[in-house]
């Protein structure tokens, strides 16, 4: 039986030599093949008497179970060995860049608008929208604006020329977002008549704006976010509560410093100039003036078919380009209009 | 407006810094925009007198001179100026003086003399430019005093950004009133009192329009010395306010303006014929002002004229032939009220500016015309001599500003504020306002005082309240408010969602001007009658564009130049164009360039510039689901061969193509970008999903290749094969265009993938050839379309 054993051994070395399949199957005839000396010997068996060849067929059997195994396992081996290789042969580059398309992206004021319109959204303010070409009485009148009030000369404000080439009548550019404020509030009105009391406005309207003014710190054209909140108990310390949260949220900085100091507007009373001063940054405790404010006047309100005695409400306007450049760090606002590839990507 | 906080705390003095003044101020409304030093910081500088002046032995120009210093003995100084002179009073600078620029004076010898001290010009101290010679001072100045104490140079000098409504601060006595009312310091306002009368002239003063003119007081003082000096304290005061001395008179009638806010106008009296008549201006009167421009009056503006004619723009400018001058003997002075909306406005037209109008446009105290006046004849009596007459008074009482009660409501107060205040604050704030009230029951009737043209309802007291409490006691608490959810419309897509997906592919939106040249709209859009601005900044910006193309193509250039070679921009904007019904119409737009290479440069791409079906593909895709149609159609910035109108649903939604070579020359670009411009409205509004049944059974897809005229717009096929395909067919798409080798000439080989599929069951083979026959049918009878095998 030692004859076996030897058979096995030997099996196994010549399996342990071979590296390669083809090699291997050819190995594998040479024991186990139709005239494998495995096979030759339980071929063998036959002429044995019946003792002798219960005995001897288990030696044969469980050497040629040992060989099976030893194949098996040096098949795994060498199947290992060509995946190893096959899958260093395959290894990328894995720094070469990716390919397709680039990501592009959006003006780094319309990113600042539409973070306004989502904080102001998470506390129940609508998105209002309103016409650019703004008629004269929605623009000032509606607005409380006195009929000779300088902001209504050509020297700030744009007007039109109709198509026969003279002044357009009672058109202008809008200077401000707040029209939407009054147009808001008619259809807001006209919603809930004949109702006894209707729901509280809440809208912020951010848009484009206008006026005749060009220079390093001034564009003629700007963009402006008007907020309005009436309802039947809103009031001036609503406002600065508001307005504190805002900031706070906007610049994600509680070291901010928030001051509302009385100012003059012809459509709010009382009304107030928002300053900021960042407590951490490099201008630290600058005052930055950044938006104006008040409570909405009385006429105002009177104008939209709102009765000021019960209903009260706030309204305030920021600067969505001063607040780009706050947040971002620039220091021009003409970078904002000057569609310049190099600095735009750089708010993607 | 500008003020010396010196001159301002001789009226009231409250125990602040400067800094906490200016603080003060503009957390009341006030803002002080700037705070500046009457002079740079320097010591040890004092009044000196020479005493003598000899010839410095060794140097032509240098003189020796004797010093009283004022203390005690007389010190050496060796000294440059050509105007040193014995008897002379200049500042002098003693040795460990430390000058502006850190110029620290020694004693030292200069040419061999020895020198104990320098005598300065007013530059050297930094008080003017003016370096000519020693800074002469007057003669009564006390040797030894400080020249900072002498001149008052450790004044700060405020600068004031007043608001429209504020018109009564508009004076340091104003200023002070209000300092007073936010300090609770006490008052003190010049004492003024009545000049005696010893001159008997005198001019009737008729008020012919009492609306725009209730109050005029005027009167003569006759033999004035028009050439008398200003006496240095009220040069300095006006000089610290911002204005240049000019004469005596002129500096007078200044001082008493910046004193009290009330403008004085002097006439010369020998140029004034008769009765002041306070008139509206005959439309084509002429006057010329004293700033030298003639004008053409129009009925609308107020004169002051006598029997011949118009001398004056009232409350405006007064007239180059009445002005005074040095060789002025009698003034006529005039102190009067004049309505804002008579003022309001005037001086702009004409195009300048005064600082009377400013003040009567936003509103003078008409109680304080004839104190005023007053104050002036004194101040002339006393600094130019002369004999006044007496004051007329003309005055129409009912035309005068009325300042009726004013209710206020401390629930009201609290409602609007959004926090309670005690009987006892109201009363306390409103009497620091000096604002007169009565008490009716829980309410505060108010009665304001003439200078206030700011209060006239309940929310106006509420500010006053709240301003004198300081806004920044106000509460500020966290939002409270109805709870209500916002609309989410399912079948609108918001603007920033629409916004990230462009970004998504590639593009960088731009925000451009509204205001455009007018050629990018003749040439881009065809539109020859666009919006004009009636006053725009620039010729290059007066008309509003109707299109965004003209804007990214402008990009597309700045970008270029700027070594950029692959330019993707967007724009969402509204577009501008007279409405044919009259008015305006401005719809939003969408639009998108693209310019370049397919895709960013890299390794192991093609390098394929981006092409009409690139950008088709985006906008396909913004679209999605919804399908669009194209058809081919002509624009005016468009390659005609390459230009498509957009439709969906049966509306124009757009158009796209590649910019006609006519202006890729024009601006010089080297290829041509492909362009689109999309209705907004078109891609916000969308439909809701449908549900349709999803089929259990296998689909069955079959290839179909045919050959058509090459001219053939796969559209008509598609959209034919589409309408008469068996209901089995649930897609039919292009997915092969071949022409070229093997292809007939005039002829191109598109191959379509038919996919099929029943709800019920799965379709047989004869099922499916008969879809194929029937669709291949109808491609040979309507197409002239050829099976290829």
């Amino acid at each position: 039986m030692q004859d076996m054993d030897r058979i096995v051994e030997e099996a196994r070395a010549v399996f342990a030599a071979t590296d390669d399949p083809d090699a291997l199957e050819q190995a594998k005839a040479r024991y186990l093949g139709k005239s494998g000396r495995i096979t030759e010997l339980l071929k063998g068996l036959g002429a044995l008497p019946p003792e002798q060849k219960r005995t001897a067929g288990a030696v044969i059997n469980q050497a040629k179970a040992m060989v099976e195994a030893a194949l098996a396992e040096r098949r795994e081996a060498i199947k290992q060995t060509e995946l190893s290789a096959r899958l260093a042969e395959e290894a990328l580059d894995v720094t070469l860049p990716g390919r397709g398309e680039a990501q592009g992206g959006l003006h780094p004021v319309t990113r600042t608008l539409e973070r306004i319109e989502r904080l102001f959204a998470s506390i129940g303010f609508a998105v209002a929208d309103g016409p650019e070409i703004e008629t004269d009485f929605y623009n000032f009148t509606a607005l409380n604006t006195p009929a000779d009030h300088p902001a209504r000369s050509m020297h700030d404000t744009f007007y039109l020329l109709d198509e026969r080439g003279s002044l357009a009548q009672g058109v202008l550019l809008r200077t401000h977002t707040s029209p939407i404020q009054a147009r808001y509030m008619q259809a807001h009105v006209a919603k809930y008549a004949g109702q006894e009391s209707m729901p509280e406005i809440r809208i912020i309207a951010p848009g484009r704006v206008y006026r005749v003014d060009s220079d390093a710190t001034h564009s003629p054209m700007f963009h402006q976010v008007e907020g309005l909140w009436v309802g039947e108990n809103v009031s001036f310390a609503d406002l600065k509560g508001v307005i504190a949260d805002f900031l706070r949220r906007f610049f994600e900085t509680d070291d901010l410093e928030v001051r509302f100091r009385p100012s003059f507007f012809p459509f709010t009373e009382p009304s107030a100039e928002i300053d900021v001063a960042f407590m951490r940054e490099t201008q630290k405790g600058r005052w930055l003036e950044i938006a104006g404010c008040g409570m909405v006047h009385p006429n105002v309100l009177t104008h939209a078919g709102i009765d000021p005695e019960k209903y009260t409400g706030f309204a305030f306007g920021f600067g969505p380009d001063r607040l780009a450049m706050l947040r971002y760090g620039v220091n021009d606002l003409r970078l904002f209009f000057e569609g310049d590839l190099r600095f735009l990507r750089q708010f993607v | 407006m500008q003020f010396s906080e010196s001159w301002l705390r001789t009226f009231v003095n409250p125990v602040l810094s400067s800094d906490e003044l200016a603080h003060l101020l503009t957390m009341a409304g006030l803002e002080v925009e700037a705070m500046k030093a009457a002079a740079p910081a320097f010591t040890g500088v004092v009044v000196a007198e020479i005493v003598s002046v000899a010839k410095h032995p060794d140097a032509d120009r240098l003189n020796v001179c004797q010093v009283d210093a004022g203390d005690g003995a007389l010190r050496q100084i060796v000294c440059g100026a050509p105007n040193a002179a014995a008897g002379l009073k200049a500042p002098c600078a003693l040795p460990d003086a430390v000058l502006p620029g850190d110029f620290r004076i020694k004693a030292a010898k200069v040419r061999g003399v020895e020198s104990f001290g320098m005598l300065c010009s007013a530059r050297e101290l930094g008080i003017s430019e003016d370096a000519a010679g020693l800074m002469s001072l007057p003669a009564d100045a006390p040797a030894g005093q400080s020249i900072r104490d002498y001149l008052d140079l450790d004044d700060c000098l405020h600068t004031l950004k007043l608001t429209p409504n504020r018109a009564d601060c508009l004076s340091l006595a104003g200023i002070a009133r209000e300092v007073a009312a936010l300090t609770g310091a006490s008052l003190t306002l010049p004492q003024i009192s009545q000049v005696a009368i010893t001159d008997s002239a005198a001019h009737a003063v008729h008020l012919q329009a009492p609306d725009a003119c209730p109050r005029y007081c005027g009167r003569i003082i006759r033999g004035v010395d028009a050439k008398a000096p200003t006496p240095e304290w009220m040069r300095r005061r006006l000089l610290r306010s911002g204005l240049r001395s000019i004469s005596a008179l002129v500096d007078i009638t200044n001082y008493v303006m910046l004193t009290l806010g009330q403008p004085l106008h002097a006439f010369d009296n020998a140029r004034l014929c008769g009765d002041i008549h306070v008139r509206m201006a005959t439309a084509g009167e002429k006057l010329l002002l004293l700033n030298g421009q003639e004008i053409a009056l129009s009925d609308d503006i107020l004169v002051i004229a006598d029997e011949t004619g118009a001398k004056a723009m009232a409350g405006i400018m007064g007239g180059e032939e009445s002005a005074i001058t040095l060789e002025t003997a009698e003034v006529f002075l005039e102190s009067a009220f004049f309505a804002p909306a008579a003022i309001a406005g005037r001086a702009r037209r004409h195009n300048f500016s005064s600082d009377a109008a400013y003040r009567y446009e936003r509103g003078v105290d008409w109680g304080n015309c004839a104190n005023a006046l007053e104050y002036a004849s004194a101040l002339i009596v006393e600094i130019c001599g002369g004999t006044a007459g007496a004051v007329t008074d003309a005055i129409e009482n009912e035309h005068l500003p009325k300042r009726p009660v004013v209710r206020l409501r401390p629930p009201r107060l609290a409602k609007v504020l959004g926090t309670p205040f005690r009987a006892a604050e109201i009363t306390e704030y409103l009497t620091r306002l000096a604002l007169p009230f009565t008490r009716e029951s829980t309410d505060f009737l108010v009665t304001p005082p003439s200078y206030r043209f700011d209060i006239a309802i309940e929310e106006d007291l509420i500010e006053e309240i709240a301003r004198v409490h300081g806004y920044e006691n106000l509460p500020a608490p966290e939002p409270r408010g109805q709870l209500a959810m916002l609309p989410q419309p399912e079948n609108r897509r918001a603007r920033f969602r629409l916004r990230q997906q462009i970004a998504g592919r590639g593009f960088q939106e731009v925000i451009n001007y509204a205001f455009v040249p007018e050629e990018w709209e003749r040439d881009l859009a065809a539109n020859e009658s666009p919006v004009r601005l009636a006053n725009p900044i620039a010729s290059q910006l007066a008309v509003l564009r109707s299109s965004l193309l003209g804007g990214l193509i402008d990009n597309l250039v700045t970008n270029l130049k700027r070594k950029q070679s692959r330019v993707r921009l967007f724009e969402m904007g509204r577009g501008f164009a007279h409405a044919r019904e009259g008015g305006h119409q401005q719809p939003w737009r969408l639009a998108l360039l693209a310019y370049g290479a397919r895709l960013p440069e890299g390794w192991g791409r093609d390098a394929n510039k981006v092409d009409f079906f690139d950008l088709k593909g985006d906008v396909e895709s913004l679209f999605a689901p919804a399908e669009l149609s194209f058809a081919r159609s002509a624009h005016p910035a468009l390659h005609p061969g390459r230009a498509a109108s957009i439709w969906l649903a049966g509306r124009n939604a757009g158009y796209i193509g590649e910019l006609h070579p006519r202006w890729t020359q024009q601006y010089e670009l080297p290829a041509a970008p492909i362009v689109c411009e999309l209705e907004l409205e078109a891609l916000t509004s969308r439909g809701l999903p449908a549900y349709a049944e999803v089929s259990r059974f296998q689909p069955a897809i079959r290839d179909l290749a045919v050959l058509v005229d090459q001219a053939l717009p796969l559209d008509d096929i598609l959209r034919g094969m589409k309408q008469h395909a068996p209901q089995q067919v649930c897609d039919i798409h292009l997915f092969d265009l071949y022409q070229g080798k093997g292809i007939p000439e005039g002829r191109k080989s598109l191959a379509f993938r038919i996919v099929m599929q029943d709800t019920q069951r799965t379709l047989s083979d004869a099922d499916i050839d008969l879809v194929v026959t029937r669709i291949t049918a109808y491609l040979e009878q309507n197409f002239q379309a050829q099976l290829r095998t």
